[in-house]
């Protein structure tokens, strides 16, 4: 099996997996879906020989974020009843809407595939490796690097703000 | 008020000292304590092949007492029925028949001798009523059973067998009869 | 890749599974054997002599059991749970160095299933898929004590994992890679990480056995107030595979913690043997130093009483999370220092 047979297979799971994130009825399988899509993802990484992506990818997202969400709507009340009915008219612009971010995606998509294959990294680049990736973050990307650590910092200080309520006196 | 057991402790809400807070130490003196325990020796009985011995006063499942020659001590007087706090002894007395002086020691004897051991709280009041020595306690349980009906013990598993002697001298209160 | 290669490798993953769950279910008999020594007890003792088949009695009895799944239970959920849990255990064992090469038929056979460079991120990977695990069977049992034991699991374990992770910072700025292998060969003869970062080792220490949802920080679970926790409504193999899932991590991040810490296959005085006899003395000082934190574990088990919730929290985000963060910077400034930029 060629590598390119794998990569096809890998993107058309992948895919699939993300459109069971949309298409599932249930928030908690959509959930699991997208936790799917994270992992065909790191392996799509892995296949570009992208090791240290792949894993923080997995550490960080399928490990930490997706499971505070699991985490919020496991205590949600998952009822069909309670879901508020959506009316028609909302449904219809919701799906203009949305074909014409589709539209918009796929002709943006059309111009970065001609791009893409002349940078497409091949599997036998380094790039992805601790010791490269570390060296280019901090010599070539050390701007965005850091402003997005401080960007971090900016989000973590306003939680902190809005979890911290003032101490309620009780009468 | 002065402890008893002088092993009171007064709680109280002190602040802790940094060692308290870090809780290490306290946890590693825990460690220790049961780590002096993986050493001790266990004191556990491995049940079906040792059984615990019995006190010597034991009072488990009765016996009726045959005297040396085989016969039967009862006399069915009945002192045992009325001291027994439980009401878990029945009888009915029968007289001696001619030919049967192998059989019970004297002239009246009981037909029917029965002991609910489910009643019987096991006091021994009835051995010390008895003024045969017919009637003990011994060192032997009573087993468990499915049917309510099997724990009436009658005369069958009462008396002792001929053969098969039950030993009661670890409970026998000497003196108390003499052979006439 | 050569036939041979392809060969060598598949025995490895057979031999280190087998390992691994040989040691899992005799981790369960040891902990009760454990148990009833901290407590003046004999323990399981009547498979076998001294109790030595009460594994299989055990396993024996749990796959012989009914089969079932509540009514109102995700059904698909309710099966992947268990597995999910069992696999992220498995996995983890496959980046840890057993030890040196070992020279086979001619050929050198690396003890250990895969030398990523990216090993020890690759457990904390595996650590932090490893509450799906108990999520999905926790949420798909349709039982609130379930939910609820599933919930403190993952809070508990997202929480401790990054006490976790800054003290394994810690240890890959100390020996200057992510792969398992170098950080090892960093640690030769005596030279253990222990002795440099303390603090870091008791920190990692404490963050493991909240990991493997172990006492005292057995919340997920624990019976006196959740009855089972987030296996609560399983039983049979399902619930086998929970109970045992927690054994194998109790194994590997033994296993993990002597690596990072106690030099893994080092040994003091190993550079007076050399090849296949080194290599097996590896193995040996490995092993060695898993079995010992297996115990401590099981000891730590049978001495201290549970956390409370709050106090978990309490200890995992305003203790811990601190240290090991001015552990790190500490150790950051002594490593600079030592190379020079200060002058």
């Amino acid at each position: 099996m060629s590598l390119e047979t794998i990569t096809t297979i890998l993107g058309g799971l992948t895919i699939g997996a993300a459109l069971m994130v949309v298409i599932s009825r249930h928030p908690v399988r959509s959930v699991l879906y997208l936790v799917l899509t994270f992992f065909l993802i790191s392996s799509n990484y892995i296949l570009m020989n992208a090791q240290f992506l792949a894993v923080v990818n997995i550490i960080v997202y399928a490990g930490a974020i997706m499971v505070l969400f699991l985490f919020v709507l496991m205590l949600l009340n998952l009822d069909k009843d309670s879901e508020p009915k959506t009316h028609v008219l909302v449904k219809i612009a919701s799906v203009v809407a949305g074909g014409i971010l589709f539209t918009v995606l796929i002709a943006a998509l059309k111009d970065g595939i001609a791009l893409g294959e002349a940078a497409a990294p091949s599997a036998q680049n380094n790039e992805g490796l601790v010791q490269n990736l570390g060296q280019l973050l901090f010599s070539k990307y050390v701007l965005p690097f850091e402003v997005s650590s401080v960007l971090f910092i900016a989000s973590m200080v306003g939680a902190v703000l809005l979890a911290k309520r003032e101490k309620q006196v009780i009468d | 008020m002065q402890s008893l057991s002088n092993r009171k402790k007064v709680v109280s809400n002190k602040k802790m000292t940094f060692l308290e807070k870090i809780y290490l130490p306290a946890i590693f003196g825990g460690m220790w304590i049961t780590f002096k325990h993986l050493l001790r020796k266990n004191n556990t009985l491995r049940y079906p092949e040792h059984t615990r011995e019995f006190a010597p006063v034991y009072r488990g499942q009765h016996v009726l007492k045959r005297d040396e020659e085989g016969r039967e001590n009862c006399t069915a007087c009945g002192l045992c029925a009325v001291a027994c706090p439980a009401e878990a002894i029945t009888m009915v007395a029968a007289e001696r028949e001619k030919g049967e002086e192998k059989l019970y020691r004297e002239e009246k004897y009981a037909a029917s001798y029965e002991i609910n051991m489910l009643r019987c709280i096991f006091c021994g009041l009835c051995e010390e009523a008895c003024p045969k020595e017919a009637v003990f306690l011994t060192d032997r349980i009573v087993p468990t059973n499915f049917e309510r009906d099997s724990f009436v013990y009658g005369k069958d598993r009462l008396v002792e067998d001929i053969n098969n002697r039950i030993d009661i001298t670890k409970r026998q209160h000497t003196g108390k009869r003499t052979e006439k | 890749m050569e036939i041979s290669e392809l060969i060598e490798k598949l025995a490895l993953i057979v031999a280190l599974f087998g390992v691994t769950l040989g040691i899992a279910a005799y981790a369960t008999y040891f902990e009760r054997k454990v148990a009833a020594w901290f407590q003046d007890r004999i323990g399981p003792d009547r498979a076998g002599p001294f109790g030595i088949l009460q594994p299989l009695a055990d396993g024996g009895k749990l796959f012989f059991k009914e089969d079932f799944i509540p009514a109102n239970a995700e059904k698909w959920l309710f099966i992947m749970g268990p597995g999910i849990a069992m696999f992220t255990a498995l996995m983890t064992g496959s980046v840890i160095p057993w030890s040196t090469d070992l020279e086979l038929f001619g050929q050198t056979v690396a003890l250990q299933v895969a030398d990523i460079n990216i090993g020890i991120l690759f457990i904390m990977g595996f650590l932090s898929i490893g509450v799906y695990g108990i999520m999905i069977g926790g949420w798909a049992s349709n039982n609130k004590f379930s939910l609820f034991g599933a919930i403190r699991a993952s809070s508990q374990m997202i929480s401790y994992e990054l006490a976790m992770g800054i003290c394994v910072i810690t240890i890959v700025m100390m020996s200057g890679s992510l792969s398992l292998r170098d950080i090892v060969n960093t640690q030769h003869g005596m030279n253990w990480n222990v002795f440099y970062q303390p603090l870091a080792f008791v920190i990692f220490f404490i963050c493991s056995l909240a990991e493997t949802n172990r006492a005292p920080f057995d919340l997920a679970e624990c019976e006196s107030e959740l009855i089972g926790g987030y296996h609560t409504e399983y039983g049979s193999m399902k619930m086998g595979f929970y109970l045992f899932a927690e054994y194998v991590s109790l194994f590997t991040s033994s296993a993990v913690i002597s690596v990072l810490f106690f030099g893994g296959f080092n040994f003091p005085g190993m550079d007076n043997f050399d090849g296949n006899t080194l290599a097996i003395l590896g193995v040996v000082a490995m092993f060695t130093k898993t079995f010992f934190f297996i115990f401590v574990f099981m000891w730590i088990r049978w001495t201290i009483p549970r956390f409370r919730f709050d106090q978990l929290m309490h200890l995992g985000w305003k203790s811990l999370i601190p240290i090991s963060i001015i552990n790190m910077l500490i150790t950051g400034l002594v490593i600079a220092f030592n190379e020079g930029w200060f002058k």
